[in-house]
């Protein structure tokens, strides 16, 4: 458990209220490495795809933790800390690659495909001198090694033995969610990383916040993309942690005068897109669901926007400041045709995105707008202060579901 | 005379021109005039080094015609909010490339500073320009422009084009 004393008590009982040095301190910042992202939890670390053949790795992390995920030789998945057991260098340097097995370049200490070192240079010395002493085992020796979860392609990890198996962590309706759009072998389209000036918890919010989507982002409602008075819901797993939130057409709802009848700027008349190519979506699953985004605690989001798939992880990086790793997805089957459409509709998301670039900015007006606030308590009360699944999406319900289960797992 | 009659020598200054005037109407938030750069059945693409290497297809923004770059723009005077901010472009020399096809490649470094409101000024973007260029209508126009950015590192967001 956590070496880190905190000094904070949590103000309130209610999910409701949220303080804002949870988004400052930096002790709570520490903890949070230790008890949430090194805790039972598991964190999404990268597709399976990123290594489907033996020796195939990617580096990634686990909170600031730098890991390596690897498929074995005996085609299972192995996930360990890159840090060399010696001097506590990275053992891989690369995004990915493949090898037969690991040699920290520091001082050439080997390691399999399973994280174990196998190898010391020298170990015996040189002309019977040096060496490590006699009674140094190999096997006493190592980085961290994390356990590994797969799932509709996805790939989680976990550096504690308590987090229960990966579909009993999820919850039944969240998992069904994830299989709905993930139900395909998946191609990576191409990869960006946005910096974000704002605590991690602030985008996990953001993400959550089904409230926010169709106000904010005057883009969405002005082309009825997603506009609160759609139909659909929000799903929260029975944890609190992890949501899927969807956007079903409504008939009528395009004459809905709710959003110009409260004055909102989101509102706009007399936008019209030159091309709206971007926006010829097709019911790729069937089900007419057009928008669903999902959240995994901690560091987890699949987004379906129209035809535009893909997973984002979330990287804490100082109390202040985060990054987005964005993998857009297609499917292996794709037609040329749905490429092209998601490639598109990839105009939609992302750091420059049309219904996602203020989501990159609003992060840092709130770590901003509260730096002298930390006792001040953010209000967190639509649709109440439960954290309940409900059938509409003017609610907070989810985010106060990510208070739950993060109270939970930090002990407030 | 058709541009693809040129030398390389002759067309350099032309090319120099286009991506100078490109700069200016983008830092001088000109941004109405961006699309005017590019013919009608036109490729913008913003994309990284490392994507742009492994063929991965998709950009940070990506328009397959005109009226997608008028969307984009009309979209970041109307509905995107993002603080207050400018560009200044610097432009490398044009390395002529080679001409097929009635067109002219080239692909020219550039270097984009972004400063905010608050007056903080960052290095956003260095990369290069990796162009098609024909004439049309009696100017040189892109007929297609993939921005290849030399990091896949983008800070909080990127709202004017590059």
């Amino acid at each position: 458990m956590s070496t880190v004393d905190l000094h904070r008590a949590w103000p309130a009982p209610t999910l409701a209220r949220v303080p804002y040095w949870a988004y400052q301190d930096e002790d709570n910042y520490r903890a949070e490495l230790r008890r949430i992202f090194e805790g039972p939890v598991w964190n999404y670390v990268c597709l399976e795809a990123d290594v489907a053949r033996p020796g195939d790795y990617r580096t990634t992390f686990v909170g600031e933790m730098p890991v390596i995920v690897v498929r074995g030789a005996d085609g299972a998945i192995h996930a360990f800390e890159n840090r060399c057991a010696h001097r506590g260098a990275l053992i891989a340097l690369d995004d990915a690659g493949s090898v037969r097995r690991f040699q920290c370049v520091y001082h050439a200490w080997t390691y399999d495909l399973e994280g174990t070192l196998i190898g010391v240079a020298f170990e015996k010395g040189s002309h019977g001198r040096g060496g490590m002493p006699p009674e140094f085992c190999k096997a006493e020796h190592g980085p961290r090694k994390l356990r590994t979860a797969t799932l509709c392609g996805l790939v989680f990890a976990s550096l504690s033995g308590e987090a229960p198996a990966i579909d009993t962590y999820l919850g039944e309706d969240v998992r069904g969610r994830l299989a709905r759009v993930l139900r395909r072998p998946v191609e990576v389209l191409g990869r960006f990383t946005q910096a974000l000036p704002n605590n991690w918890k602030l985008y996990v919010e953001n993400v959550k916040d089904t409230y926010h989507a169709s106000l904010l982002h005057a883009f969405f409602a002005t082309f009825r993309v997603t506009r609160l008075t759609q139909g659909g819901g929000v799903t929260v797993s029975p944890d609190g942690g992890h949501h899927a939130s969807t956007t079903i057409d409504r008939p009528g709802d395009a004459e809905s005068a709710a959003y110009r009848e409260q004055d909102l700027r989101s509102d706009r008349d007399g936008y019209r897109l030159a091309d709206p190519s971007i926006l010829d979506a097709v019911d790729e699953f069937g089900d007419g669901i057009k928008l669903q985004i999902l959240t995994v605690f901690p560091n987890f989001v699949l987004q379906q926007i129209y035809n535009s798939l893909a997973v984002r992880q979330v990287l804490p990086r100082g109390p202040g400041a985060m990054e987005l790793h964005w993998t857009y997805l297609g499917f292996v089957d794709d037609t040329p045709e749905m490429r092209q459409r998601r490639l598109r509709q990839a105009n939609l998301v992302g750091p420059a995105g049309y219904v996602s670039m203020e989501d990159g900015c609003v992060g840092g007006f709130v770590q901003r707008g509260a730096a002298a606030a930390p006792d001040a308590l953010s209000v967190v009360n639509m649709g109440g202060d439960g954290a309940e699944s409900q059938p509409t999406r003017a609610t907070e319900a989810s985010v106060r579901g990510f208070w739950k289960a993060y109270r939970r797992y930090m002990g407030y | 005379m058709a541009a693809t009659d040129l030398s390389a020598a002759d067309l350099l200054p032309l090319v120099s021109q286009l991506n100078a005037e490109y700069a200016r109407a983008i830092d001088d938030d000109r941004l109405e005039d961006w699309p005017g750069f590019f013919v009608e059945r036109c490729v913008y693409k913003i994309t990284s080094a490392d994507n742009h290497r492994k063929g991965l297809p998709v950009g940070v923004i990506y328009a397959d015609s005109r009226g997608m770059l008028h969307d984009r723009v009309a979209a970041l005077r109307e509905a995107n909010i993002y603080e207050r901010q400018s560009y200044r472009h610097l432009v490398g020399l044009p390395a002529i490339r080679g001409e097929d096809d009635a067109a002219v490649r080239a692909e020219t470094p550039f270097l984009v500073v972004r400063i905010m409101r608050d007056g903080r000024m960052d290095l956003f973007a260095t990369g290069r320009y990796l162009d098609t260029l024909v004439e049309d209508a009696g100017a040189l126009r892109f007929r297609e422009r993939i921005v290849v950015c030399d990091s896949s590192r983008i800070d909080t967001l990127l709202a004017i084009p590059l």
